[in-house]
């Protein structure tokens, strides 16, 4: 394991008088890329403004290579990093002097200046775009000479701020494959900042979740996505099935939740009679026509049937009345082969592994339900 | 008698007079209007509506009061500046540097807020900063800058009133004209009036070929 490039400890960051954000501890390993999610106007862009000293916490310390903030002045810090904003922002000059503008900026000479934003322009695959004015190019080809500029600074720390959420699903798709190529040769320390799941799923080896101006829950992508830290949390990384229950079995880190009239089997540690949430993601969830199905290693068999029927792209949404509500997620095409229509009998099952369990604490269950 | 030498003294006069008004009025309204712009301080917006009152300026209650500063009984007496060109120089600076802080304070505010946090977020001091965004708002500064000439080269109130529009002294384009008209020499007033325009139009076709260049780039 590398040394953490950052390291928050109790930060509390606030604008306007109001605090927006509570980081009681918060480490970004060297080389990583960490991918910052949550709602929009959940805090995640002060933290990145925090980050770059462009907004100075209340309370709390950042430590960058494990040096306290007053052990060097904010231009001197802010010379290790580099940031790029949702909107390209790029200066009314040529692409050249904008990929340049940084490195100016830092005092390099011109003969350092021109290799160095000819290699970063030629790597985002833009050097074609070099005497263009700045301000004519298309969407797509303004962000990418914003990465330019950015990574053209070979900073210790990148700073991303939502920076595909404006590009059409083409041109985003490209710069992603291209920066996530980028990142994983440069092993430049990035952060990542998106309300996309998927953005943070192919970018970061790390996710933290901050919701209502809270860090909730930092790790894998993994740990975060299948083993959400609380309800909150699992309901934006798109845990659809929430269910309240009692452990009424506990042994070998295996249990079983009485879920209404209802077992759910579970791999997790809980004890006996202790109140839980289980948590499924939908496509986790497989549905059949036949009540008698053939021996599986899915440990979950719930009888239903189909309550409502929500189109999502090329996905269904299928909701179960299993005495409980059950969320599945299948195919158009499978739907259509199953016939599925509100009414109709299914069986659904899931394996013990995909269920995921959240101590209950006493605080009431809020998450919305599905009705 | 005119249309020789003195013509052309009086015209180089003129240019040299509102350039240097112009020119000071820079110096102090560029700096003025960016700490207006992006400053954040108590009485900011009052001191802007300060600056923007002053753009309205009437020519001749400033040269009312310039008049009565260095008047040789006056405040600023000791230093003999009334009825000389200096005067018209400062008097022409009070009326073109509010001019050019207010617009110079517009053209910075209209640019994008963030461009402020995306310069410093790529490294630029405070100074890197400021002199960017300069560079941003090239077009509305140099547009605040002919703004500012243009106050000037065409006001004849307070150039009449503390420069006293003195032969081979202080008698610049506009005063000249006035004083033509009223000896009734109308041939010769329309003339220094022509040349007056030819004056104004040749200054803003340079800065605004300059602007446009700029716009091209």
């Amino acid at each position: 394991m590398t040394s953490p490039l950052v390291e928050i400890r109790n930060l509390q960051v606030a604008r306007g008088g109001q605090p927006v954000l509570r980081i009681n501890a918060l480490t970004i390993e060297k080389g990583a890329v960490l991918a910052v999610v949550g709602p929009n106007g959940a805090g995640k862009s002060s933290l990145l403004l925090a980050l770059a000293r462009l907004l100075s916490p209340e309370r709390g310390e950042i430590f960058f290579n494990g040096n306290p903030p007053a052990s060097e002045s904010d231009l001197v810090y802010r010379r290790k990093v580099a940031l790029v904003l949702q909107d390209p922002l790029l200066f009314d000059t040529s692409v050249f002097d904008n990929v340049a503008a940084g490195l100016r900026f830092r005092g390099l000479g011109k003969n350092k200046i021109r290799p160095r934003v000819e290699k970063w322009l030629a790597r985002l695959g833009i050097a074609e775009l070099k005497h263009r004015r700045a301000t004519e190019l298309s969407g797509g080809e303004a962000q990418r000479v914003s990465l330019a500029r950015a990574l053209a600074l070979e900073p210790e720390l990148l700073l991303l701020d939502e920076p595909f959420s404006a590009l059409d699903p083409p041109t985003r798709k490209r710069l992603l494959d291209d920066l996530s190529a980028l990142l994983a040769e440069t092993q430049i320390t990035t952060v990542l900042v998106t309300h996309d799941l998927d953005e943070a799923l192919f970018l970061g080896d790390g996710v933290a979740v901050i919701l209502a101006g809270e860090l909730r829950q930092q790790g894998t992508p993994e740990a975060v996505f299948t083993a959400p830290s609380d309800l909150d949390v699992a309901a934006f990384v798109g845990v659809e099935t929430v269910l309240p229950g009692r452990v009424v079995a506990a042994k070998n880190g295996q249990i079983s939740v009485e879920v209404g009239a209802q077992r759910i089997e579970a791999v997790g540690h809980a004890q006996f009679d202790q109140q839980v949430y289980v948590c499924l993601r939908p496509e986790d969830v497989t549905l059949w026509e036949q009540a008698d199905l053939p021996p599986s290693s899915a440990r979950n068999v719930i009888r239903g049937h189909v309550k409502q029927i929500l189109p999502s792209g090329p996905l269904v949404r299928v909701v179960l009345d299993c005495g409980f509500m059950l969320v599945a997620l299948v195919t158009r095409s499978s739907a259509q082969t199953m016939c599925l229509e509100p009414g109709a009998k299914v069986t659904a099952t899931f394996k013990a592994s995909a269920v995921h369990i959240i101590l209950r604490s006493d605080e009431p269950l809020n998450v919305a339900k599905i009705d | 008698m005119y249309f020789d030498t003195e013509v052309f003294q009086i015209t180089v006069l003129s240019l040299k007079i509102s350039a240097l008004a112009t020119g000071i009025s820079l110096l102090i309204g560029l700096p003025l209007g960016t700490v207006l712009a992006l400053g954040k301080f108590p009485g900011r917006s009052f001191f802007l509506s300060i600056v923007n009152t002053g753009m309205g300026l009437p020519p001749v209650v400033v040269g009312l009061i310039v008049a009565m500063l260095l008047w040789r009984s006056g405040p600023l007496g000791d230093f003999k500046l009334i009825y000389t060109p200096s005067a018209i120089i400062i008097a022409q600076t009070v009326i073109s540097a509010p001019v050019v802080t207010g617009l110079t304070a517009a053209a910075l505010q209209a640019l994008d807020p963030r461009l402020r946090l995306q310069l410093y977020g790529l490294g630029a001091s405070r100074l890197q900063m400021v002199g960017s965004l300069w560079r941003e708002a090239r077009l509305p500064l140099l547009a605040a800058l002919m703004a500012g000439f243009g106050s000037v080269i065409s006001e004849v109130g307070a150039s009449m009133m503390v420069g006293g529009n003195i032969r081979y002294q202080t008698r610049v384009l506009t005063t000249a004209i006035v004083l033509e008209t009223g000896k009734g020499n109308f041939d010769i007033a329309i003339a220094l009036g022509v040349l007056l325009l030819a004056i104004i139009f040749l200054v803003n076709w340079a800065l605004t070929w300059i602007q446009q260049r700029g716009a091209r780039r």
